[in-house]
């Protein structure tokens, strides 16, 4: 087996594995644990100029991935038009240097203060740099092999469904430039780690607040019986 | 009609003597770990002042409560159906642990192992947060007594109305004068910090209305904290959780009182059940400000009406609980004579931890120069050249509703004359039968609050309704489960996650 076999027909499959057993494992097995840790509490003025622009950057970012993974062709439709691919481009672009800046600036502040230093783990550490080496891979990629957003269509989107299909078709990404294969293993060495870090604040996303009502009230009796 | 029962509290403000034995009851059983060595979920803050954490009361810093809107209900202050995933990333209102004060312990050590030397050795205070040594900044009573009242006092948002004129009369070293506010989570039946929570981990028990946060459902989006006006949810900034005063519920389950309440010194605490009507908790809690204590007296309803009491069986309050609820002290003082006071109904969380508001203090007035002294003259009308003004009292206990206040303190004046006529007999029949007369108590109820205020028994203070815990779902299931497992539902240790 070549090292590329290894890394792109292998270990995406181990980084699946560990990602969904880890989550189970985690969320049966530790509930108290899922937490978003946020640190505002100790520190809240520098948070704002890094937690808001890395995360609206990321999920922006994170979204135009998911859209030309599930639907290519709409994104080559839509990229036929110069304009279009570069007012697409443009915006993705921007929302990923807003990403690498927001994280830079989390990741000094939370070097420079020591309060924060004491609710930092191991896990965090690895975290951030696997984020911050991810981001620079992506904007680097968006800058210098132009135009990902058509490109994605034709090689990324095929090598991910090959996965899924369970008939890795690496020759897709066996060429690419070393910082795009980086990119592409970062985003699956990611997905390991999500069940073992703070990542898992993802999978709590609170959407059932926005049909809630407002006010909760559990009855210990009633539930038993099935009412309200 | 919807009737619910809730465990209510009543603090006798004139017995506080401010010597934070609750607190520290409190914290020794509940609070005396790493994360939430700065939570006080009970706390004695000296009024006026400006409380912890600081200038709490200040909602145009905090924005915490609800507001009024045009068409009859209220919205948060702090968050929305919107706001509560576009802040989700920086919160604008959170408080910091500054706001509070950096937790410190000393370096005792250092008594011990210093060089022999010319000075005496010190132990530095060190931050239990960072280890690292701090210069002591704030603390969680930092202006008890009026300390440095000047700077600290002065700000109290509770002046907002005073002028300065009458601001600055306040300050006169030789005039001043203050009294004592413990506060715990008022179990609030219009909770802001249950609405905030886009988790849904806070909750309120339909059975006895106590506020809960599920450690494990929470999330750390803390909009708990930024909600609640009584800043009565504190983050736990070790675990990622929010935590909050648990009434003690574990040992309500079991008929004792909490913590606070047993160690009270003062025995300025009452505990009881009262019924009330969930349905008007909208309407209550969007009425105009000078009603909303009248509105939410009227929310409690009478346990010995056969109405109420046919319907609270229907609502499924059990029966026991009904026949506490006939027994609960803070009905008595609250419903029946009218004189315990939620503290800052404007907030709209309609609170149910009610406080009688300090006599003496409002009527402490210089006579010869040096003495405190009542005016013996005309004793409702001492209230006029009320030592802390009656505004201010209003502004902490009425939403700026002077009246209520004035009643409570000639209903006070009335029983303290009605006894003092019987015990002194200084003061002639005529003159209590008039004040009576005024304030609509009879004898009876005189000499009921007199004894309720001065000699209730623990069991008088306390009436504890059984909880029965043995209709609990997690008790229908195999004991074994549990066994060896630390605390209150927890498996395995609350540690911080990775």
């Amino acid at each position: 087996m070549t090292f590329a076999q290894l890394l792109f027909g292998v270990f995406p499959y181990v980084a699946i594995i560990l990602a969904v057993v880890g989550t189970f494992w985690r969320y049966w097995s530790d509930k108290f644990s899922y937490s978003s840790l946020s640190s505002q509490f100790l520190e809240t003025k520098q948070l704002f100029w890094g937690s808001v622009p890395w995360h609206y950057g990321i999920l922006v970012v994170l979204t135009g991935h998911l859209v030309a993974f599930l639907f290519p062709r709409s994104i080559l439709g839509w990229n036929g038009v110069p304009i279009r691919l570069y007012i697409l481009e443009g915006l993705a672009l921007i929302f990923g240097i807003l990403a690498v800046v927001g994280l830079a600036l989390l990741i000094v502040r939370r070097l420079n203060n020591p309060r924060l230093w004491k609710v930092t783990s191991t896990m965090d550490v690895v975290l951030l740099l696997v984020l911050l080496a991810q981001v620079i891979a992506g904007v680097w990629t968006a800058i210098f092999y132009r135009w990902g957003s058509s490109w994605f269509a034709a090689f990324a989107t095929p090598y991910l469904w090959s996965i899924l299909k369970f008939q890795p078709d690496i020759a897709l990404v066996s060429n690419m430039p070393w910082m795009v294969q980086t990119h592409i293993v970062g985003g699956f060495v990611l997905l390991a780690l999500l069940p073992f870090t703070r990542l898992v604040h993802l999978l709590s996303f609170p959407y059932e607040y926005m049909w809630r009502p407002p006010q909760v009230v559990i009855w210990y009796r009633r539930s038993r019986l099935g009412g309200s | 009609m919807n009737v619910r029962a809730q465990v209510s509290m009543m603090f006798h403000l004139d017995k506080c003597i401010g010597c934070h034995t609750c607190s520290l009851a409190c914290k020794n059983i509940w609070t005396d770990r790493e994360g939430t060595e700065y939570m006080w979920w009970n706390n004695v803050e000296t009024k006026p002042g400006t409380g912890y954490p600081t200038r709490w009361e200040d909602q145009d810093k905090y924005r915490g409560g609800w507001q009024k809107n045009g068409n009859g209900s209220v919205h948060l202050r702090a968050t929305d159906k919107l706001r509560g995933f576009t802040n989700i990333f920086h919160q604008p209102y959170l408080p910091t642990i500054d706001d509070y004060y950096e937790p410190w312990t000393y370096r005792y050590g250092d008594l011990f192992d210093a060089p022999a030397g010319d000075d005496q050795p010190t132990a530095r205070a060190i931050s239990l947060i960072t280890g690292a040594p701090i210069d002591i900044e704030a603390g969680p009573i930092w202006d008890d007594d009026m300390g440095g009242s000047n700077i600290y006092a002065a700000n109290d948002p509770d002046f907002s109305e005073l002028t300065e004129p009458e601001k600055q009369a306040f300050f006169e070293m030789e005039r001043m004068v203050f009294f004592y506010l413990p506060r715990i989570c008022n179990h609030c039946l219009n909770p802001g910090c249950v609405a905030a929570c886009p988790s849904g981990a806070l909750y309120k028990r339909g059975e006895d209305g106590i506020v809960l946060v599920n450690q494990n459902v929470c999330r750390a989006w803390r909009y708990c904290v930024s909600a609640c006006p009584y800043k009565k949810v504190y983050y736990n900034w070790k675990s990622g959780k929010s935590e909050k005063c648990i009434l003690c519920y574990p040992s309500l389950e079991s008929g004792q009182a909490p913590a606070c309440f047993h160690s009270c010194v003062g025995r300025i605490r009452y505990l009881g059940v009262v019924l009330y009507d969930a349905d008007l908790i909208e309407e209550t809690a969007a009425a105009p400000d000078d009603e909303l204590v009248q509105r939410q007296r009227e929310m409690i309803l009478d346990p010995f009406d056969p109405a109420v009491i046919a319907q609270a069986k229907k609502d499924g309050v059990h029966h026991s609980v009904i026949e506490s609820a006939q027994k609960s002290p803070v009905y008595r003082f609250v419903k029946e004579w009218q004189l315990a006071l939620p503290l800052h109904p404007e907030f709209r969380t309609l609170p149910m931890l009610f406080y009688i508001p300090p006599l003496l203090p409002v009527l402490a007035r210089m006579e010869d120069g040096d003495t405190y002294n009542v005016d013996a003259t005309d004793y409702f009308g001492s209230l006029d050249k009320a030592r802390i003004p009656i505004k201010y009292m209003a502004n902490l206990f009425t939403g700026g509703n002077e009246s209520h206040l004035v009643e409570t303190f000639e209903k006070l004046l009335t029983v303290r004359m009605f006894k003092r006529s019987g015990e002194v007999g200084d003061v002639s029949l005529e003159k209590v039968e008039e004040m009576m007369t005024a304030t609509g108590l009879t004898a009876e109820a005189c000499e009921e609050i007199y004894r309720l205020t001065s000699l209730p028994t623990f069991d008088e203070r306390f009436v504890i309704p059984p909880m029965h815990r043995e209709y609990a779902t997690e008790l229908m299931g195999d004991p074994y489960t549990f066994k060896a497992e630390t605390g209150f539902g927890f498996r395995g240790k609350p540690v911080r996650g990775l």
